[in-house]
């Protein structure tokens, strides 16, 4: 119950850093850790006590398993947390080399 | 029944072809492009046939039988959403032939744009929860390098939030999805429709809901989370800004808060009655507020923008009325907003094409010398308004006669009441950019972009006259599919034994 | 970008070899043990970001690695692509674990998956260096 907590503290963590920090990296950094938070919540989802990793292997003993489902899916949300920090980071640096800052409060276009 | 998996795998095989055919030859990127988007649309119409005989057809993926595979649920509403879908991807892709003519990377651009494709196609036809969410991600990923595509100062910056915001949606989203795989162990929407019959009402139901509400909202540009919307539009190019305000807001927000609410959640009126009144809310609080904001832009792009926040508030408010002729109105006002503004975008675009300009200061009497710009957007703003005899006006129709039924009149009052504030302005734009005269001479429209909107004001024309066996045959089924709630799962279920 | 010295260069020439194949044992293996195409894939696209950074590249060269890059990612997709259709035109269903299955813990068993695996590893590594690639060539973009 208190690793639930703390996953969900680490997230708002990320979310303070999204939406109060004023740099772009530091934005940037602020959904890295976010999505730790998600995927360490979902890999635990599948947690327990004295069981093994879910690997078949040539020792044929029944024994209980962690339970795997959630293990693929994260590795599916990483895959697609490294697209996004991949395109986010490029814009990014795109954005310095038009405006010469990485300060969001400079970058003001768009108004209206 | 095999053509299901082939929305999805179509335009991913394109999508991978573009770089290849690319290299060889240039121009054969676009006549490839547009070849698949317009066999996409043919099926599209097959895809419909078929859902005509069998009410809900079941596809499992790789044979496996749920809850251990993951399966693909076609039911009429999924249907009629690969429809619209179809229809828009077609009039964007002949738009973009000619407008794209001065860019380099053209391939790049319908890599992207048949990736996108491929995952709102997923979206709408999946019946898993995180194929759902791989889906939307592939799709939202897609949307923000296309928004970023100029590389001009605006675009990148109009990207990156729009990259912020709807990224914190989707792992809202996924931390939704973590929660809920923690109480029922399976991820069927089938599946977690039956086992959280036994939990409804509880508060980690509405805590996991509200939730998913909060994602949606975000990613469908509802009041207060809708400010990426005005920023987004105006700074894509034109066939982008009409794909997002088309189709893109309404699968990722709208399509999937209503297959989780009516499905798999499977609140309804009858139970819960104080949810649909918020829905109701917010609905109202996105059209007045936008609506208002609208009136004082400078841009012709910008104004438009916060006219679709408005209007798909409209969408909103006849979900929330929740009875029949309420939810018919709001499936029918998909496709007529989509069909609209995505018709007001074009018209903005072969603007931009002409003279290269987008303030409304700036631009005056385009009338004369534009003609086929011109009329398209006096028939696109009068659909928007809710005009008769366009396709706007039965779809507003629809959701008033559902406010009288459920005796919401004053709801029903309201409605009709702020289509004057599209009216207000519409006509703003139709005053200053094509009624007064001009003497500058511009070029004219080229012909690929007329016959885009021309197929969109004929389809609008169309549908407008010969609204009744359309509502009868393809949207009735479609309302129907919603409003049955955990039936729903019951047929899935039945899909899967009897081996369809 | 210029290269390191002609210690790193050395070294790096005789470490690409084992490099490439852990990585290559990585995806192979991928039925068996964890990894599979995706973890693989990354090791793969770590040897070529290894040899830019070790030799460093101009303009040229980085367009042509550019372009060689994005032809083996789109190979990859259409090999996994097609082997999922392959599974619905000869057999009748999407996705469909065709081939024989074999006997369990061997190399050459569980039907398509190993086929699966390699496809998205020459798509991950392709597409990491093309990542790579474009974040380096902002450097280029600055400069004019």
């Amino acid at each position: 119950m208190i690793i639930f907590v703390s996953c969900i503290l680490l997230f708002l963590i990320g979310l303070y850093a999204i939406v109060i920090k004023r740099n772009l990296i530091k934005i940037a950094i602020g959904f890295a850790l976010i999505e730790y938070a998600v995927n360490l919540l979902f890999a635990l989802v599948g947690f327990k006590r004295g069981a093994l990793a879910p690997i078949i292997t040539q020792i044929d003993t029944p024994h209980h398993f962690v339970d795997p489902i959630p293990q693929a899916l994260v590795l599916t949300a990483i895959v697609i947390a490294l697209g996004t920090t991949a395109l986010m980071l490029t814009v990014i640096l795109r954005i310095y080399n038009q405006y010469k800052t990485f300060d969001i409060a400079k970058i003001k276009k768009l108004t209206g | 029944m095999t053509i299901i998996p082939l929305y999805i795998a179509i335009p991913l095989i394109s999508a991978f072809l573009i770089p290849i055919l690319g290299k060889i030859y240039k121009p054969l990127v676009w006549m490839f492009s547009t070849m698949v988007s317009f066999a996409l649309f043919i099926l599209s119409l097959y895809g419909i046939v078929l859902t005509q005989e069998t009410s809900l057809i079941v596809y499992k993926m790789g044979n496996w039988a749920p809850p251990l595979g993951i399966v693909m649920a076609f039911d009429s509403f999924s249907a009629f959403m690969v429809l619209v879908i179809a229809i828009i991807v077609f009039a964007c892709c002949l738009f973009s032939i000619r407008f794209l003519s001065n860019y380099t990377g053209q391939w790049k651009f319908y890599t992207l744009f048949m990736l996108m494709t491929a995952g709102i196609m997923g979206i709408v036809i999946t019946g898993d929860l995180f194929n759902m969410f791989v889906f939307l991600e592939i799709a939202a990923i897609a949307s923000y390098a296309l928004v970023a595509f100029g590389l001009k100062g605006e675009q990148l910056e109009a990207s990156f939030k729009y990259m912020v915001m709807g990224e914190i949606g989707g792992l809202t989203f996924l931390l939704a999805i973590a929660l809920l795989y923690a109480k029922v162990s399976t991820l069927n929407l089938a599946d977690i429709s039956m086992s959280l019959q036994t939990i409804h009402g509880t508060t980690f139901f509405w805590m996991v809901l509200g939730l998913i509400v909060f994602a949606f909202s975000i990613k469908a540009a509802l009041v207060p989370f809708h400010s990426w919307c005005p920023d987004a539009y105006p700074a894509a190019l034109a066939p982008i800004s009409s794909l997002l305000a088309g189709v893109c807001t309404k699968v990722f927000g709208i399509y999937t808060l209503a297959r989780i609410i009516f499905n798999v959640f499977a609140v309804s009126r009858a139970t819960d009655p104080w949810f649909f009144n918020i829905l109701i809310g917010m609905g109202l609080l996105s059209i007045i507020f936008a609506g208002l904001t609208a009136l004082n832009q400078k841009d012709y792009k910008r104004l438009l923008a916060y006219s679709s926040i408005s209007q798909v508030g409209f969408i909103l408010l006849g979900f929330g009325i929740g009875n029949y002729f309420g939810v018919v109105g709001a499936i029918f006002y998909i496709l007529a907003h989509g069909l609209s503004k995505a018709l007001l975008f074009f018209t903005s675009g072969s603007i931009v094409h002409s003279i290269d300009k987008t303030n409304i200061a700036d631009l005056s009497g385009l009338g004369e010398q534009m003609p086929t710009t011109a009329w398209s957007f006096r028939i696109g703003a009068m659909s928007v308004i809710g005009l008769p005899p366009f396709v706007g006006f039965w779809a507003k129709l629809f959701i008033i006669i559902g406010a009288v039924k459920a005796g919401m009149i004053w709801i029903a009052i309201l409605t009709g009441a702020l289509s004057i504030l599209s009216l207000a302005y519409l006509l703003k734009i139709e005053n200053n950019v094509f009624m007064k005269k001009t003497t500058a001479i511009i070029k004219g429209t080229p012909f690929t972009m007329r016959i885009a909107m021309v197929f969109m004001v004929v389809l609008i024309v169309v549908l407008g006259l010969g609204f009744q066996p359309f509502v009868d045959f393809i949207i009735g089924p479609a309302a129907h599919a919603l409003l049955r709630g955990v039936e729903y799962a019951h047929l899935v279920f039945e899909g899967v034994v009897t081996g369809f | 970008m210029k290269g390191m010295s002609a210690i790193v260069k050395s070294i790096t020439n005789i470490t690409i070899g084992f490099i490439f194949l852990y990585g290559v044992y990585i995806i192979l293996h991928g039925h068996l043990t964890p990894g599979g195409g995706f973890a693989g894939g990354v090791i793969i696209a770590g040897v070529f970001v290894l040899k830019v950074l070790a030799f460093g590249v101009d303009k040229s060269a980085e367009k042509k690695s550019s372009t060689i890059a994005s032809i083996f990612e789109s190979i990859g997709g259409l090999l996994f692509v097609g082997v999922a259709l392959l599974g619905l035109i000869v057999m009748g269903t999407f996705f469909l674990n065709f081939l024989p299955k074999g006997e369990p813990f061997r190399l050459l068993s569980a039907g398509i998956i190993p086929l699966c695996n390699i496809a998205i590893g020459i798509k991950v590594g392709a597409g990491l260096f093309s990542i790579f690639l474009a974040l380096a060539a902002v450097k280029y973009i600055m400069e004019d």
